[in-house]
């Protein structure tokens, strides 16, 4: 956005813009603005990330085992050149851009450390910490971006886990589907006082960064600096969802389940990822929503029919309904994952326990092909019986789809190299 | 529950292990050229302590006076000489002993959870006791805001900062509360943790059972918990197949499990009217009678097998009636076993957890993983230091004074080109403490430390409660939790976004440089006349040092003001130190 004259650098700008926004006639500058986010959101690649916190049992959304006993109480149904749950219709009608992956083989059973595989592609190691993979693309795309003010990886409700050895300034900007920042403006304060007391601020700062103690202070500089940015950004406004039509936040949320049957947390997902597009839409490259409810030890078949599968299935059409509207699909890479999936046997309990030997995510948009069940499972869904696939694998997909070389290296603090997705290769079938 | 991993895990985590372990071995071997090295790190140490009187009056001979802070306890020699071994070993040498400003500041925030009162520092800066600092390490293990400090961390690590349902954090904080006070043998705690029966407010140990229980699960969890946090061992992954790089087995979960098959909870409800529906009234961990004596599993061939209860291969004792006529409380049995012996893992984890609480970095990374597969940056002191723990009847003081009357303890946590590159443990070296490591505050401390430097302690006092109450309010928009069987959360209370605005312009903040009566700002001002002064106490208050030159060049700038504007002016100072890398990080 070239908001900014010449020989200005965008901080000094900023400053300015604080003090004198209020003598612009607002409805001209908003116009301008908006002008300008019409040929900045075209063209930009993006990730979504759907993050199904607990472990999601895809043996029963994305890879059916019709007359197996393991096979559960759903049937598929058709969706483009695959199948995947009745539960899951709307979707069903957008598969022509989405895939299944249904060989994922991921060796961690455990919260903890499936939630750092499936989102870093490295299993833990007690000498260091690899980044999760939105810190990755902030790394990589959003410091390119010079005209986003807001963080370039934000999770909503979601588990990002740490940006590891990139840094806290490519961490994880958390909120809730609320879309209201706490603490994000100085309360009326005049601008000049602002701009001394952080002039002060830079003189302690910079002496403890000079003193010899590691990282961490320069690290706590940097985000102070995005802290600022952020609140003096009208970008903000992507956090909003009370901007937007009714009708649209109704479309994301609404199930159409009986009274009672949603719980906050389903519609809190639809929320999640209408922010998620409007975020991608002002330039955001990475967005983690995330969606709980999936640890399903007991009562597996109930809570998905009624509760979680039509919560998901409205908010999934409704992002990729919207993203072939704006013709933005090209662009965004849609993930949809867990930490693991959940065992094919059903338990005493009608419930579904830890599982990563053979399971299923989702993937699409990008320019990546539609509408393909990629890999398989056995008749009970116990192994994969074609290649197996590591998160790696996904990641080095997403890679792919946003123009990130697969060929990235990073380097460790100790000066370890490691490779972007772990080195993976993206999954063939999906790549042109 | 159980979960299932893929058959390769074992070969694949242990070749990524591989590269850790040998690296640690690498370290821990025993090097030919040791002694000179040695020496080496002595005679440096000898230049680096000039600050200290004891050393200048040593005349320079061929070996130095110990470093030390005044306490005459042998265990700190030996503690010291360990330390030195590793520096040597990895040819490192030492930072400088840290100025006492640095110092105080540290010790307060590790000892009792909060920054030093600015009284408090000047009279340390001036005290010439030599052994001011020993001293003053026993005057915070008596000060209230130990038991406070350490009530939070130990709640944080059983609960969790967000209790969950059915849970009673009040509950747990009574218990620890008392037992800190008392200074309660930390054996004993365990066992009362471990074994812990009845109303969760009246027993306020249950609470940590309790949190283990959120889904229906065998004990599986409350297993996992209790051999992690209480006996350093990671054996979670154990109840699906033996453990790829420890001695672990399958069985040996499942015989830990059977300890915990007697677990029944009982939720007790009320109709609130106010809210007009019923609410938790009390929650009771009970005892269930005639469990079976064996836990069944399935080994990864398909097989059931039976575990009964066995601590290490040896058989305990659970076939027996308590004086009541109830089936004896397996926990308890287990508990007895956990913290028998001369060293058991109960006193090994303990210290090596409290290691880390106070250097950042314990023995071992993970804190909670011992063993042969993940050995010990300083195996022979780790050792030692659990052996003397016990010795000690478990004193948890004591082991406090061990550590922070340490060399170690003592130094700067300014690096030097002799240490930084070796000695870097968050880019993956090996802990070796040259210097001491930042940590950042955690959310109670920052809180705690803003309530001190704004004198909003010495105001009418609220009860532990309420003040514990107004805290948790305020830790609240933090933490998130995740609701899956561990309970797991997460806290944007570490170094991001939110916390930085939270900071800049949040209630907290904006209320600590607040200038209202009996505010800090407001005493200062009033009570001490010179700017220069005035602008020292800042500095002191806040980051436990004086202003260099350009820092009190700059400052006295800022508050050459008239009159009318100075109070803003030294709240703006107030509101950039408060914000500043230095205030946040402990150092």
């Amino acid at each position: 956005m070239n908001l900014v004259p010449n020989g200005m650098t965008r901080r000094h700008f900023m400053s300015h813009m604080a003090a004198t926004a209020a003598t612009i006639p607002a409805i001209q500058f908003m116009q301008h603005l908006q002008v300008h986010a019409e040929t900045v959101k075209k063209n930009q690649k993006a990730c979504i990330l759907m993050w199904m916190g607990g472990g999601p049992p895809t043996i029963d959304i994305w890879d059916l085992k019709p007359g197996s006993k393991n096979g559960g109480e759903f049937k598929p149904i058709t969706a483009a050149g695959t199948q995947i749950s009745e539960h899951m219709p709307k979707t069903a009608a957008q598969f022509d851009v989405l895939n299944t992956v249904r060989s994922m083989s991921t060796r961690e059973a455990d919260h903890g450390r499936g939630r750092y595989f499936m989102h870093t592609a490295y299993v833990p190691n007690p000498t260091v910490v690899h980044p999760t993979f939105g810190s990755v693309v902030s790394h990589e795309l959003g410091s390119k971006r010079k005209e986003l003010e807001i963080p370039s990886f934000v999770s909503i409700g979601g588990d990002p886990g740490s940006p590891g050895f990139l840094g806290m300034g490519n961490s994880a900007f958390v909120v809730n589907t609320q879309g209201r920042i706490q603490n994000a403006d100085t309360d009326g304060m005049d601008p000049n006082r602002f701009k001394n007391r952080l002039k002060m601020l830079g003189t302690i700062e910079d002496s403890f960064i000079a003193s010899k103690r590691g990282e961490a202070p320069q690290a706590h500089k940097d985000v102070y600096k995005k802290a600022i940015d952020l609140m003096t950004s009208k970008q903000m406004e992507a956090f909003r969802i009370d901007k937007e039509d009714p009708k649209t936040l109704d479309r994301y949320t609404n199930a159409g389940a009986p009274a009672g049957m949603m719980g906050r947390a389903n519609n809190d997902f639809g929320r999640g990822l209408l922010m998620a597009r409007r975020l991608v839409e002002a330039g955001v490259p990475f967005v983690e929503v995330g969606m709980g409810g999936w640890d399903l030890h007991a009562n597996v078949f109930n809570t998905l029919k009624d509760r979680n599968l039509p919560a998901m299935d409205t908010a999934i059409s409704a992002l990729v309904t919207d993203l072939k509207e704006r013709s933005m699909i090209k662009d965004v890479v849609v993930v949809w994952m867990g930490e693991f999936g959940r065992t094919p046997r059903i338990n005493q309990d009608v419930g579904r326990d830890h599982w990563a030997a053979s399971w299923s995510v989702m993937i699409g948009g990008g320019n990546l092909k539609g509408g393909l069940g990629v890999g398989e499972t056995d008749a009970d869904g116990l192994t994969c019986t074609s290649k197996p696939y590591l998160p790696g694998n996904i990641w080095a997909t997403a890679c792919h789809a946003l123009g990130i070389p697969t060929t990235t290296v990073h380097t460790s603090k100790r000066g370890r190299p490691m490779k972007i997705a772990n080195g993976e290769a993206p999954i063939a079938e999906l790549i042109g | 529950m159980r979960m299932w991993c893929g058959s390769r895990m074992a070969r694949w985590v242990a070749a990524s292990l591989a590269v850790a372990i040998s690296a640690s071995v690498a370290m821990t071997a025993e090097e030919p050229g040791s002694k000179d090295a040695k020496s080496k790190a002595i005679a440096k140490d000898a230049k680096s302590g000039t600050k200290k009187a004891a050393d200048e009056a040593k005349p320079a001979g061929k070996k130095r006076e110990e470093f030390t802070t005044g306490s005459s306890d042998v265990l700190i020699s030996y503690i010291n000489e360990q330390i030195r071994q590793g520096w040597a070993d990895n040819e490192v040498e030492p930072s400088e002993v840290a100025g006492d400003g640095e110092w105080i500041r540290r010790v307060y925030l590790d000892i009792v959870g909060h920054v030093p009162p600015m009284e408090d520092i000047e009279k340390f800066l001036a005290d010439k006791d030599k052994a001011k600092r020993s001293k003053l390490i026993d005057k915070l293990l008596d000060d209230p805001a130990y038991v406070r400090h350490w009530t939070t961390v130990w709640a944080n690590l059983t609960i969790g900062q967000t209790a969950p349902r059915d849970v009673s954090r009040k509950g747990m904080e009574k218990f620890l509360r008392e037992a800190f006070t008392r200074n309660r043998p930390w054996n004993e705690v365990v066992v009362d943790i471990v074994a812990a029966e009845g109303n969760y407010e009246e027993n306020g140990a249950v609470n940590y059972i309790l949190a283990q229980m959120v889904m229906p699960d065998d004990g599986v969890q409350a297993t996992a918990k209790t051999t992690r946090l209480f006996m350093g061992m990671q054996v979670q992954c154990t109840q699906c197949h033996n453990h790829p790089f420890n001695d672990w087995q399958q069985r040996q979960f499942w015989e830990f499990n059977n300890f915990f098959r007697q677990l029944t909870k009982r939720t007790v409800q009320k109709y609130d009217a106010k809210a007009g529906r019923n609410v938790t009234d009390y929650v009771e961990l009970n005892r269930r009678d005639n469990v079976d004596d064996h836990v069944t599993y399935e080994r990864r061939n398909g097989l059931i097998e039976a575990a009964y209860p066995r601590y290490f291969g040896q058989d305990a004792e659970v076939a027996k009636k308590d004086k009541d006529g109830w089936d004896v409380n397996r926990r308890e049995v287990l508990a007895k076993l956990m913290t028998e012996g001369e060293k058991p893992l109960v006193s090994l984890a303990m210290v090596n957890r409290m290691w880390s609480q106070f250097f950042g970095y314990g023995f071992t990374k993970p804190v909670d993983d011992l063993g042969p597969h993940n050995p010990a940056s300083h195996p022979d002191l780790l050792d030692r230091l659990g052996a003397e723990f016990v010795k000690s009847r478990y004193d948890v003081k004591q082991l406090v004074r061990w550590i922070c009357n340490s060399e170690a303890y003592n130094l700067t946590s300014q690096a030097t080109k002799a240490n930084e590159e070796k000695d870097n443990p968050a880019a993956g070296t090996t802990a070796l403490f040259s210097h001491v490591y930042l940590k950042s505050m955690s959310a109670e401390q920052l809180y705690d430390s803003l309530i001190v430097a704004t004198n909003a302690h010495k105001s009418g006092r609220s009860s532990w409660e309420q003040a514990e109450d107004k805290k948790r309010v305020w830790l609240r928009q933090f933490v998130t939790t995740f609701g899956t069987d561990e309970g797991d959360e997460s806290t944007t209370f570490n170094g991001s976004i939110p916390q930085a605005l939270m900071m800049m312009n949040g209630e907290l903040v904006k209320d600590a440089i607040s200038a209202q009566k009996g505010s800090f700002l407001n005493a200062i001002l009033s009570e001490t006349p010179q700017d220069k002064d005035r602008i020292r106490r800042l500095y002191l208050t806040t980051l436990g040092r004086n202003p260099n030159a350009k820092e009190q060049q700059m400052a006295a700038g800022v508050v050459r003001v008239p009159n009318d504007q100075k109070l803003a002016a030294y709240q703006d100072m107030f509101w950039a130190l408060l914000n500043s890398n230095e205030f946040i990080f402990i150092h």
